[in-house]
């Protein structure tokens, strides 16, 4: 019990501290903390789903995208935090739609469904301007400075950690739990496995969709080639894939690093970027495949003594 | 066992919180004035690439080699200042030249900013260039709404007119040949499905409109569509003698091409992006005479003729007949304007707006913070690709009608 209170007490404290800081920081500080919070925020949504369900997707810009779109519709005609709740409700319709008509798709499949997802909605999205509205680039002119977006982003990413924190803690946890190990054995034991998955995508893809309507009102001017750019969604899963998916913290840890390793090559090694994060990617995924946490742990693990690292093998055997 | 990582990290996140604080809240150090910093952020890579590659960075940096090699940027009091330039790849991503810009403004500090490269990296870079109090002089961004943009922006300037500009100067130049008995009314138009060719043909057709043309043909077609042979018959069919296609380079190539092969030979033929590149006329050779596209030069200009030789030596090939000449005007406008007063960015702006600048395009004079005396439509003549439009303004070439039939 000490022990509970003792982590909410950091959490609290943390999170006060993060809000508290556009007092202190200049806009590039408020900047850098803005994208990192969004990247944590996409890569622990992406990890509540695909960390758990084993269910990869490049979906994440295709709601990230519509989000961002939602705003940029409907930014003139409906008071804030309506528009927020519609984007929202957009994002759960085509999740909903999405799901029950792919998630019986398994692996590979459903890795390439969900990377053509984004296309076919960047094109939907492009086709419906041209032929509708006859243009392709929309404004948002909102008096919504950088700190109202963070203080947004903080609040969905305290709030996507807490759901995760309690879903872990949930029949729903544990059920996923046993899709993930098999989901055979998990139809024998009475799950349902359409809607357990069905219930986390549509969650997951709620917070990615109001991640990209939070941000959108930064960039007054989008366009499909602007929100449904495809590096959003490998960045997500790069950076949920190195701290661990299936972790409450894990995603999040993955992001820290990560982005402000982006940053930093960005801002000192600006003509090799490209090439030191594909080095990077590929140092990732050989050296560290099941994420820094699972690395960690057993890494300690070994250091615990010859009895701890019986378990860990016989996990890794089929 | 399980607790101890979690704390940990609880303990790492904290850590680095404050970390980021200290680390944010640092003074970048303070100035000793031995140079002009000057800072941009740029798509090097990434979708936006192409475009920035033709029309901003060669002029960008050409401007900085000559600007140093003179011995720097020209103050008030005479003396002069070496440029440093800080340049930053915003991967052709959003949220990427946003933070760019904002790491210039305040992390950097430098003294002036250039600009992004395309109408959207420009607007999502607007709102920091306002609050920073820096000006910018967007060039590679053809908008219709810059009067809107002015009043929210007080020191934004648009170099490079809107959609309807082009697609007004066209109408003129096309109801110009049907008065002479050149060409009949009829217009066949197709448009790519994206940013320029929606905005070009969103515009176009009213312009052709007033201009009381008739548009018997308007199709769109996908980013990426190589085979136009059934759309350049039925453009055929439609009895029309002008061709317009507002389209992207690889498809400017490829109509240009399946046209010559389908012997389609309208009385004018109007492309998009691409057929102002400076390689379009001597790569097509006799078969390029009376293509007409976006932009175009004035041949008997000279200081556009001497830049466009120093563009080649520097560089190391000739720059675009369109956006460029541009951009590097405005380089020399913010040069003549700090030499004018210095390095306060209000008062540079301020001159921006009401100053006279003697330019490559010639004199040059800000209009309501944008840039009104411009090319809008040109034809390649004998190798070059000169200004046919708008038709009433002075130096403008007489436009060679009907075009020439493929060889």
């Amino acid at each position: 019990m000490m022990k509970g209170a003792f982590v909410w007490a950091i959490f609290a404290l943390t999170l006060a501290v993060l809000a508290a800081a556009p007092f202190f920081l200049e806009a590039y500080g408020l900047g850098l903390l803005i994208g990192l919070l969004g990247y944590v925020t996409l890569a622990s949504a992406w990890g509540l789903f695909s960390g758990r369900t084993g269910y990869v997707s490049l979906a994440t810009v295709a709601f990230f995208g519509v989000g961002a779109y939602a705003v940029a519709a409907l930014n003139e005609v409906l008071p804030y935090p309506l528009v927020l709740l519609v984007a929202a409700l957009a994002g759960l319709g085509l999740a909903l739609a999405v799901g029950l008509s792919t998630l019986r798709l398994a692996g590979v499949y459903f890795v390439i469904f969900t990377f053509g997802l984004a296309e076919l909605v960047r094109q939907l999205v492009t086709w419906y301007e041209i032929n509708v509205t006859g243009t392709l680039g929309r404004y948002i002119f909102m008096d919504l400075g950088p700190e109202h977006i963070y203080w947004q982003l903080l609040a969905l990413a305290a709030a996507t950690l807490f759901i995760t924190w309690r879903i872990d803690r949930s029949r729903l946890g544990l059920a996923l739990r046993v899709i993930a190990d098999d989901e055979v054995v998990a139809a024998h034991l009475g799950i349902d496995l359409a809607r357990t998955k069905l219930a986390l995508f549509a969650l997951s893809s709620v917070i990615v969709t109001l991640v990209g309507a939070i941000q959108a009102p930064r960039w007054t001017y989008i366009e499909p080639a602007i929100v449904f750019n495809p590096t959003v969604s490998f960045l997500t899963l790069v950076m949920a894939l190195l701290g661990g998916a299936s972790r409450l913290w894990g995603p999040a840890l993955g992001a820290v690093p990560l982005f402000l390793l982006f940053e930093w090559l960005s801002a000192n090694f600006p003509n090799h970027y490209s090439i030191l994060l594909g080095l990077l990617f590929i140092a990732i995924v050989f050296a560290l495949p099941k994420g820094v946490f699972a690395f960690a742990e057993m890494h300690l693990k070994t250091r615990g003594g010859e009895k701890r690292i019986v378990p860990v093998e016989a996990e890794s055997k089929p | 066992m399980i607790n101890l990582p979690r704390r940990a990290i609880l303990r790492t996140l904290g850590i680095s919180a404050c970390m980021f604080a200290i680390a944010a809240a640092m003074p970048a150090g303070a100035q000793d004035r031995a140079s002009v910093k000057i800072g941009y952020a740029i798509s090097k890579t990434g979708g936006n690439a192409g475009g920035a590659g033709i029309t901003t960075i060669p002029n960008y940096q050409l401007w900085v080699k000559e600007v140093n090699d003179a011995g720097g940027l020209e103050l008030p009091d005479g003396t002069r200042l070496p440029i440093e330039v800080i340049e930053y790849d915003d991967r052709s991503s959003a949220e990427e030249v946003v933070r760019a810009t904002e790491r210039l403004a305040t992390q950097d500090q430098v003294d002036f900013i250039l600009p992004p490269w395309g109408t959207g990296f420009n607007l999502a870079v607007a709102p920091m260039f306002d609050r920073f109090g820096y000006p910018q002089l967007a060039v590679s961004s053809v908008t219709d709404k810059a009067p809107d943009f002015v009043k929210r922006w007080k020191r934004s300037f648009w170099m490079l007119g809107g959609g309807s500009d082009y697609t007004d100067a066209l109408a003129g130049l096309l109801k110009k040949a049907i008065g002479e008995g050149k060409i009949n009314n009829k217009i066949a138009m197709i448009s790519v499905a994206d940013g320029f060719g929606v905005d070009l043909v969103t515009a176009a057709r009213p312009s052709f409109n007033e201009a009381e043309l008739e548009v018997v043909y308007d199709v769109t077609y996908p980013v990426g569509t190589t085979d136009f042979t059934s759309m350049i018959n039925e453009a055929a069919a439609s009895g029309a003698d002008t061709f317009v296609a507002f389209s992207y380079p690889p498809e400017t190539f490829a109509i240009t091409q399946q046209a010559q092969v389908a012997k389609f030979n309208p009385k004018v033929l109007y492309l998009g992006v691409g057929a102002a590149f400076p390689n379009f006329g001597p790569d097509l050779g006799a078969n390029a005479e009376g293509i007409m596209s976006l932009g175009g030069i004035d041949p008997k200009n000279e200081a556009n003729v001497a830049y466009r030789k120093r563009h080649e030596e520097v560089i190391g090939r000739a720059p675009d007949l369109w956006g460029s000449v541009v951009t590097y005007a405005s380089l020399q406008m913010l040069q003549e304007a700090i030499k004018r007063r210095g390095l306060d960015r209000e008062a540079v702006s301020d001159e921006l707006s009401n100053g006279a600048f003697q330019t490559v395009l010639g004199e040059v004079k800000l209009e309501d913070n944008q840039l009104r005396t411009l090319w809008f439509g040109g034809q390649w003549q004998n190798g070059n690709f000169v200004a046919v439009a708008p038709v009433d303004r002075e130096g403008v070439s007489e436009a060679i009608l009907p075009k020439a039939s493929w060889k």
